[in-house]
Formats: structure tokens, sequence, C-alpha cells
């Protein structure tokens, strides 16, 4: 099984998304480096729209996930609720 | 009155098909191979365009709402970072040398993927493709302009930054980056995607951008770290468009996997090769270091990749060619190139040093199979020369790999004492290569690369030499008149840094504080 990432900058748009990542993703890690945020998890991973939501106390329309993205892997799909990396098919 | 109900938006999904689909047509008074000639003579077959998706299914509207939010953020970062004379508050000067190659070899590539992606658009006939290529094309431009505009700041206080352009075309180094993407943007749009979205940017692109970034952020360098990240998020954009597009051409038509593994091969190998520059960055550019390129190598290529290639097995994709050897190559290519740039660095627009003893054992450590035997003496052989008063110029020309463009520094997989050289004859002629895999690019295709521009060949044939020069005339120095041509400010621009203007005034700067540097 491998592994699929995601990372951020590290800022305080950041930090709601990544408590809420690691909330819905009991098996993922976050990795610090300098201005940097990383996710490891095994085979998949999932972005909770509601989950940040309710972090951040408004509505969050997942693309604005784009403004603090700095890399992933593995394959996505996205709708409104949900962004899902994986390596399924 | 009624009240004013909120009409429901599109979701994602339909929005992303009421964008991207039917805004194409059939042409009728003219045959429709005429308007897209280059679709169909890479042997790529396409049966259904409407099987192409985005998986962040963004579109138009979307897309310049979320660039504009990033622009400001970033514009407003730069303007802070000029104010507050940000450039005296990095680590020390000689991180300003990685700038330098980022702005003289990075940024203009940024420009060519612009080019190329306006290109690689107008030439699908599938309108998801070539919504895609659009907003990439104009990414592009964007990353372009804002590092520009980033490290104009510096060139504002910093040697060697002022010719970028004049130097990408001219200068011996900067044709490895420059003939990389070239040679993509005349490929057909199918290998170009190939080469550029899926080898590049989805296998090797996380290096440069991500650890990198963060040893900008580490040494100090704000508005760097922050166009940086800012560009890497468009990134993330093109990544996935890298593997989607894989899997859609490999999807499409089963004669199409053999034309894509050979792409693949031969572009996971240019991209390689490509990013010794930016191994030597991370290991002996940084003065604060994050990771070294050995565990960066480790992080995004052997782990990321391999779950990637283990993937596209069931389409009878299998690794790159070349994946073993620049797994090998892992413990020595940053070390081979800074050896190079620092023999040749009369004759380069950066500072090149030896690393101080604290960093030689960082070395060391991070690199305990190699340094120590292979690496260091060299390094404390040319310190102690330079102590002496005899900094080592080498002033003698190297010779070149035809397909990769770099000196034939490279060792011999698996026998780190020798350097590996191959060769073979085309139409009379021989040709060098640094390696099997740039050797087997040109096999395959040698009426493109016996073209090569290669930048000693042409200094040897005098193409590099100012307008009127007269190389018969007695005393004619040929290093002078080259550097001349490449309007290098000699003993600014070039030279060791312990030399430098740029560690005199940042010294100054800082009110005479010295920093850690060698010898």
């Amino acid at each position: 099984m491998s592994n699929v990432f995601i990372a951020f900058q590290a800022n305080e748009e950041s930090r709601p998304i990544v408590d809420s990542i690691l909330a819905d993703n009991p098996a993922a890690e976050a990795v610090y480096s300098p201005g940097l945020v990383k996710i490891d998890a095994p085979n998949r991973l999932v972005v909770n729209r509601e989950t940040i939501e309710e972090e951040i106390g408004r509505d969050f329309d997942l693309q604005e996930l784009h403004i603090n993205l700095v890399t992933l892997s593995g394959h996505i799909d996205e709708d409104d609720d949900q962004l899902t990396l994986s390596w399924d098919h | 009155m009624d009240t004013a109900v909120k009409k429901k938006k599109l979701g994602l999904k339909p929005r992303y098909r009421a964008m991207t689909r039917g805004l194409d047509w059939q042409t009728s008074y003219q045959d429709m191979d005429k308007i897209f000639p280059y679709d169909k003579y890479e042997g790529i077959k396409i049966h259904d365009w409407d099987k192409w998706e985005d998986p962040f299914r963004l579109t138009m509207d979307a897309y310049w709402k979320y660039q504009g939010e990033k622009e400001k953020k970033l514009y407003a970062v730069i303007d802070a970072f000029a104010q507050n004379n940000g450039q005296l508050g990095v680590a020390d000067a000689r991180y300003v040398n990685a700038l330098k190659l980022f702005i003289q070899g990075v940024s203009p590539l940024e420009y060519c993927a612009h080019r190329g992606f306006a290109h690689a658009g107008r030439h699908f006939t599938g309108v998801g493709a070539r919504v895609a290529s659009q907003m990439q094309s104009i990414d592009e431009l964007r990353h372009y302009q804002t590092q520009v505009h980033t490290i104009s700041n510096y060139n504002k206080y910093f040697n060697g930054m002022h010719k970028n352009i004049h130097w990408f075309d001219r200068v011996w180094y900067l044709s490895v980056p420059k003939s990389f993407f070239e040679d993509a943007m005349t490929g057909g749009p199918f290998e170009f995607l190939t080469a550029v979205s899926f080898s590049f940017e989805y296998v090797l692109t996380n290096l440069l951008f991500v650890p990198f970034m963060s040893g900008a952020a580490h040494n100090g360098d704000m508005a760097t770290v922050t166009f940086g990240f800012s560009a890497q998020s468009d990134e993330s954009r093109h990544m996935t468009l890298g593997i989607e597009c894989i899997k859609f051409i490999l999807e499409q038509d089963p004669a199409n996997v053999p034309i894509v593994q050979r792409w693949i091969d031969k572009w996971f190998w240019r991209g390689y090769r490509l990013l010794s520059l930016v191994a030597m960055m991370q290991d002996y550019m940084l003065p604060k270091r994050v990771m070294s390129w050995k565990e960066a190598w480790e992080m995004y290529a052997e782990s990321n990749g391999g779950a990637l290639f283990k993937d596209l097995a069931r389409y009878g994709i299998r690794p790159p060619k070349g994946w073993e050897d620049a797994c090998e190559g892992k413990d020595h290519i940053s070390h081979q190139a800074w050896n190079t740039f620092y023999n040749y660095n009369a004759a380069a627009p950066f500072h090149t040093w030896t690393p101080n003893a604290e960093e030689m054992d960082w070395l060391s450590e991070k690199y305990p199979d190699t340094f120590d035997q292979y690496y260091k003496p060299r390094f404390e052989y040319f310190g102690k020369k330079h102590k002496e008063g005899e900094r080592f110029y080498n002033t003698t020309l190297p010779m070149l790999c035809q397909i990769c463009q770099i000196p034939m520094v490279f060792h011999e997989p698996g026998d780190p004492g020798a350097i590996c050289y191959r060769e073979t004859d085309h139409d009379g002629d021989k040709y060098h290569f640094c390696s099997d895999h740039c050797k087997e690019i040109f096999t395959n295709e040698p009426e493109k690369y016996v073209q090569s521009w290669l930048p000693v060949h042409q200094i040897y044939q005098g193409n590099c030499f100012p307008e009127g020069t007269d190389p018969t005339v007695e005393g004619f120095d040929p290093l002078a008149a080259v550097l001349d041509y490449y309007e290098i400010e000699v003993g600014r621009d070039n030279f060791d840094f312990a030399d430098s203007e740029d560690r005199k005034n940042f010294r100054e700067w800082n009110g005479g504080v010295e920093e850690e540097v060698s010898p």
C-alpha cells in the first residue's frame, strides 16, 4: 500500500484545514518543515467541507484549498462536499 | 412582494461540464486536419475527447477568482519585503547565489512553459484539454512575472542578475535548461504534455519547489518562499493535469502505450539531468539547510514515484529506464555539479565557494558512503590552494553531452572513480554522451539532436565572440572575448564568493558582521 499526501503553506488559513483533515483521517500524520506542512496518509485521504466549516465557523468552498495548497499525490476526486486522494480505482 | 430566493448555483461537476464542453465546432469550409495539423502525426490515437476530465474541475470563473486572491497576497509580501530591506535579513550573502541561478535558469523556463502550453492548447481538438492548457499557459506567465518582480529587489543590491534573458540564450550552463525546454516545445502536443506535465511536473517538480522553498523560508527569504509556494499552488493543478493526461492517453488506445513509454523514458532522464542544478543548490547553496538532495530524492522521487509507477503498471507502463541509475546518483550528483561550477566559476555569473568546516560535517553526515571518500578531499584541496592565493579556475573547455548538454562530469554507475562516456557515429560524425540514457535519446531521433547548439562547439567555431572580433591578432584572449560576448562583468558577476563585491557589501550593510565562510 502506498502513501498519498497533501501539503499546504503553514499559515493561519491552513491551520483549521489541517486540523480538520487530521480529525477526519485518523491514520494521517502531519510533518512540519519551514513554511510548510505535509500530511501523509496510507492509501487514502479525505478532505470534508463540513468539518472545515465547523472548524472555521463559516461557509467554505473546497476550491478555496487552492490558495494555500503546495502539492499533493494520488488520484483526485473532487465534488462540492469532498476531496479525496487515493491510489484506488 | 415575494422574498427574493437565491438561485441555487450549479454544483461543481455540472458547472465543469457547462464550462468545458460544447465550446468547439467542426469546421465546414476548411479541413479539420489542416486547422489542427499536429494532433495525429505523433501516432497517438484519441477516440473520445469527452473522457478528458480535470479532477479539480476548475473553470475559468473560479480560476480568475482564486488566482486574483493569490496575487494580492503575494504582492503584499513583495512590497513589505522591499520596504523593510528584507534582503539584509537573509542567512548570509552566499544564499543570494541560489536566487541568481533561479532567475537565470529556472524563471526563463516558466516563460517557455507559457509558450509551450499556449501552443499545445491551440493544437488539441478536445475542449477539456484546451481549457486546461490555457489555464496552465496563464499560470506559467504569472510565474515568470512574479519571479522577476520578486527577484528585482535583490537585483538592486547584488550582482549576477542583471542580464538573465541575455545569458539564458548564450551562457554555457544555461543551455542545459534552455535545450531541455526547447526540446519539449519542438515535440508534438502529446509529447509536450508527457514531457512537461507528467515527467517534469508530476514526477520531478516537487524536488525543485518544495524543499528548496522551505529552504528559502529557513534562510530568511520571505519574498522567495512566497512566490515559490504561490507558484507551487498552481503546480499542484499542473501535476494533477500531468497524471490525468497520462491516464487519458493510455486509456484511449492500447497502441498509445509504447509511444508514451518511450517518452517517459526520455523525459524522466532529461528532467533528472536538469535537476543536477537543483541538487547542488540544495546541498551547497543554502547556508541553512532543510534537507539534503538525497533525502528529498528519497521522499519525493523514490517513495512517491514508486507509488505512481506501481499504479501505472496496470496500463503496461513500467518505471522509466533511467530510474535505477537516477536513484544510484543521489549520493553523487550534487557534489559533482558543485565541483564543476567551482572549476568554471570564471565563466559563470554567480559565485561559488568551498564549504566551511561545519558544512563539511553536515555533508559527511548526510552522505556517509560517498562524501568523505570521493568529494571532501577535492574541496579541502581547493580551499587550501585558495588560502595560499591560488584559487583554482579551470580555463579549458569541457566536452559536453550532445543531449543534456552538461559537461561530462558524471560517474560511471556503480563506479564513482570513473567518468561515464558513451559515443556513437551518425552520418560520418561522432557524437558524445554522458550516459546510456542520453545516448538512447539520440539514437531514437538523431535528426533532431545533430542540430543541438552546444556552447563549447560554438565557442570553438568562433560564434561566441562580440561582432568584429579578430581571433588572429597577437595575444588574443578567447575566454575574455567570450565573457565580453556574454556581457558578464568580470570581477563583479563571476569568481569566488570570498573575493566578491557581494560579500564586501553585505558585510558593510550589516555593520561589519563577518559571516562563516570558507576560506
